[in-house]
């Protein structure tokens, strides 16, 4: 595969709809078997490591797959490998062995090159601690991830701020990180993360940092955005967190414990679906 | 990418300041350095050409060694040049005679650098110009008429505001009548060529050196190229008037005044070059100080470079980004650096007016902007090779 592929392969990812039937969708993570270790010999650690395989005692590591138009949230106390699987889910880290299909593409085979090419056009991430650029206002912070990618100026804007006003910063939009709250800032995170249309947001512990209120604006954001077809995948130790997702993996000890589908991957998320629920 | 790049910088200003000032000092000096060697081997030039740049001079040697005692130049050897029907080259020839002696006009007394006894052909040859008064005349030397013309330098001393023309001056007992003054030629460092008394050399042989020898035969030639010309016609003459035929052992030397200025001239190009040196290093220092500033500021920004990696920014948009800071801070400090230089060398610096060479301006800068992209290289390469899971995690 090369670079100039993946534009191309970008086009229906665009076009698709929410309410298509996930069948006939690929999924968009396809993990097979993936084991990552950090150091070697005795000190080795397999922050991710699967089952044991039966015969050999070895690990047999982990298998995933996530549904288009999925909203899933992974659940695990510290160090039960839940951030490893986000870098490597974001395309930041490398397993150490296994296969990850990041829609449709095998991302084990990128260069470097290649892997930024598909950071931008596949995934918006969404970091704890914001992680804006300093010292850059909302507007050029959204419109970052586009001139990457090689949109024109005029274009660019109007996508920037079309993203803006998605996550309700559009009078922001010329304030630096520096004058933006805690919310505010995430919000602004959460509009550059979109604004490519990626195959997936994956968020890790997007409301970590946040009070209750704008722990609120911020998930019903991305329960919207899920709403609207967007893959989701959240990363998080609250269980209040968890309950908008319509499925809840449970990671301990770099193994999945528990997977626990609590809404239809076609359907809406079930914070949405309670308020259309409670409506008449 | 430069507004980022701008951003950049104005986020540290002090430390962009000070880079820039390593570069601005680099490339000012550049300049300012070169300048004034220019300047210096540009007052050589000018001294060359106001000596004259057709005139030789010939002198007697006393060649070591010799079996017979060397042959003074004598008034006949000048005669013998002027005569001679067979040197076309030869323009004007005049013997010369140089004494001291005090000079007094009323109660002021002085000593002039030189006394020059000669003909009238000496003004023109020397490149000696009278602006006040006259020159003497053939006349004059014919009927040994004790008059003088001065140099300015000895006019102030004597005359200071008034004015020396029909003045009478006793030089070392003897009357003389002040007919001319010279114009200033300026001091070239080692003497003052103003400082002077010119008279006709039977005169200045009767009253101080006598009828003997003279010091110097000076030759002015038909034109600068047909100095050569006019060295070796020189030469086959005297060695018929000294009756010698071994040219290894001629008892006179001729020589060039515009190539022993050009000696000169050649060793306040070394000097030149010392300076450029010099100054080259301080830039280089400069340079060392951008890829030390650039290191700083991709340790410190190495979590923005994570942030930008996770967004997708390819590599080599990281290393455009420091690069074209790094060539920011360079063209920038190399900008003031060429303005500080300029302004620098309307001073004179030790008693030299610097002549600035416009391609060490556009050299100097060349230079600081390709330091900043070579010397940013490193740093820049550094950021954009950072893995972003490691840039992520840096705090």
């Amino acid at each position: 595969m090369t670079a100039r592929q993946l534009p191309a392969q970008q086009q229906p990812a665009q076009q698709r709809s929410a309410r298509q039937p996930a069948a006939q969708q690929p999924p968009v993570i396809q993990i097979r078997h993936l084991t990552k270790a950090y150091g070697h010999g005795d000190a080795t650690v397999h922050a991710l490591r699967g089952p044991l395989a039966p015969g050999t005692g070895e690990p047999e590591g982990v298998s995933l797959d996530v549904e288009q138009g999925d909203y899933v949230a992974v659940m695990g106390s510290s160090g039960s490998g839940k951030s490893t699987l986000m870098n490597i889910l974001g395309c930041l880290d490398v397993p150490t062995a296994g296969r990850y299909l990041l829609d449709g593409i095998d991302v084990g085979h990128l260069d470097e090159q290649q892997l930024s090419l598909v950071r931008n056009r596949k995934i918006g991430f969404i970091f704890q601690s914001f992680n804006l650029v300093p010292r850059t206002t909302a507007l050029a912070q959204v419109e970052l991830p586009l001139a990457y990618a090689g949109v024109r100026a005029a274009e660019r804007r109007r996508r920037a701020l079309a993203a803006l006003s998605l996550v309700g910063l559009s009078e922001r939009a010329g304030h630096r990180p520096n004058e933006l709250s805690g919310g505010q800032q995430q919000r602004v995170a959460v509009a550059r993360a979109l604004v490519t249309a990626p195959a997936m947001l994956l968020a890790d512990e997007p409301t970590g940092n946040l009070d209750s209120r704008s722990t609120r604006d911020v998930l019903a954001i991305i329960d919207d955005l899920n709403a609207s077809g967007r893959t989701v995948v959240l990363i998080t130790h609250e269980d209040e967190v968890a309950e908008h997702a319509k499925r809840v993996l449970r990671l301990v000890d770099g193994q999945i414990v528990s997977d626990v589908r609590q809404a239809p991957v076609d359907g809406p998320p079930p914070a949405l679906r309670a308020l259309a629920g409670a409506r008449p | 990418m430069l507004r980022f790049a701008l951003g950049g910088l104005a986020a540290n200003k002090v430390r962009s300041a000070l880079t820039m000032l390593g570069v601005l000092i680099g490339v000012a000096s550049v300049i300012l350095l070169l300048a004034v060697g220019n300047g210096s081997s540009q007052a050589v030039k000018d001294s060359i050409t106001s000596l004259g740049t057709n005139s030789l001079t010939v002198s007697s040697t006393n060649l070591r060694g010799s079996a017979t005692a060397a042959r003074k130049l004598t008034v006949d050897d000048a005669k013998a040049l002027a005569g001679a029907t067979d040197a076309p080259s030869i323009k004007s020839v005049a013997p010369v005679v140089t004494t001291t002696a005090t000079a007094l006009y009323g109660n002021i007394s002085y000593t002039p650098g030189s006394i020059v006894g000669t003909y009238p052909a000496y003004f023109e040859t020397a490149n000696q110009k009278v602006v006040q008064g006259d020159y003497f005349s053939n006349d004059d030397v014919l009927n040994s008429r004790k008059v003088a013309v001065i140099g300015s330098t000895t006019a102030k001393q004597l005359f200071d505001t008034e004015d020396p023309v029909g003045k009478r001056i006793v030089l070392g007992g003897t009357p003389f009548t002040v007919v001319g003054v010279l114009a200033t030629k300026g001091s070239t460092g080692f003497n003052d060529p103003d400082d002077v008394v010119i008279a006709p050399l039977p005169t200045v042989q009767n009253a101080f050196t006598g009828f003997g020898s003279v010091s110097q035969i000076l030759v002015q030639a038909d034109s600068a190229d047909a100095t050569t010309a006019a060295q070796s016609d020189i030469t086959r003459i005297l060695m018929g008037t000294h009756a010698i035929t071994d040219p290894g052992k001629v008892d006179f030397r001729v020589s060039n005044q515009a190539s022993l200025l050009t000696a000169r001239e050649s060793t306040s190009k070394t000097f030149t070059v010392l300076l450029g040196a010099v100054a080259a290093i301080s830039l280089l220092v400069g340079g060392i100080g951008i890829t030390n500033i650039m290191l700083v500021t991709v340790t410190e920004r190495t979590r923005e470079i994570g942030i930008r990696k996770a967004l997708g920014a390819p590599k080599a948009v990281i290393l455009g980004q420091f690069l074209t800071e790094s060539t920011l801070l360079s063209v920038l400090g190399a900008g003031l650096g060429v303005v500080a230089g300029i302004v620098g060398s309307r001073f004179s610096i030790v008693g030299i007016k610097p002549v600035v060479i416009p391609q060490s301006v556009l050299g100097a800068f060349a230079i600081a902007v390709a330091i900043g992209l070579f010397f940013g290289s490193y740093p820049a390469n550094r950021a954009a090779s950072l893995r972003p899971i490691d840039a992520l995690r840096h705090e």
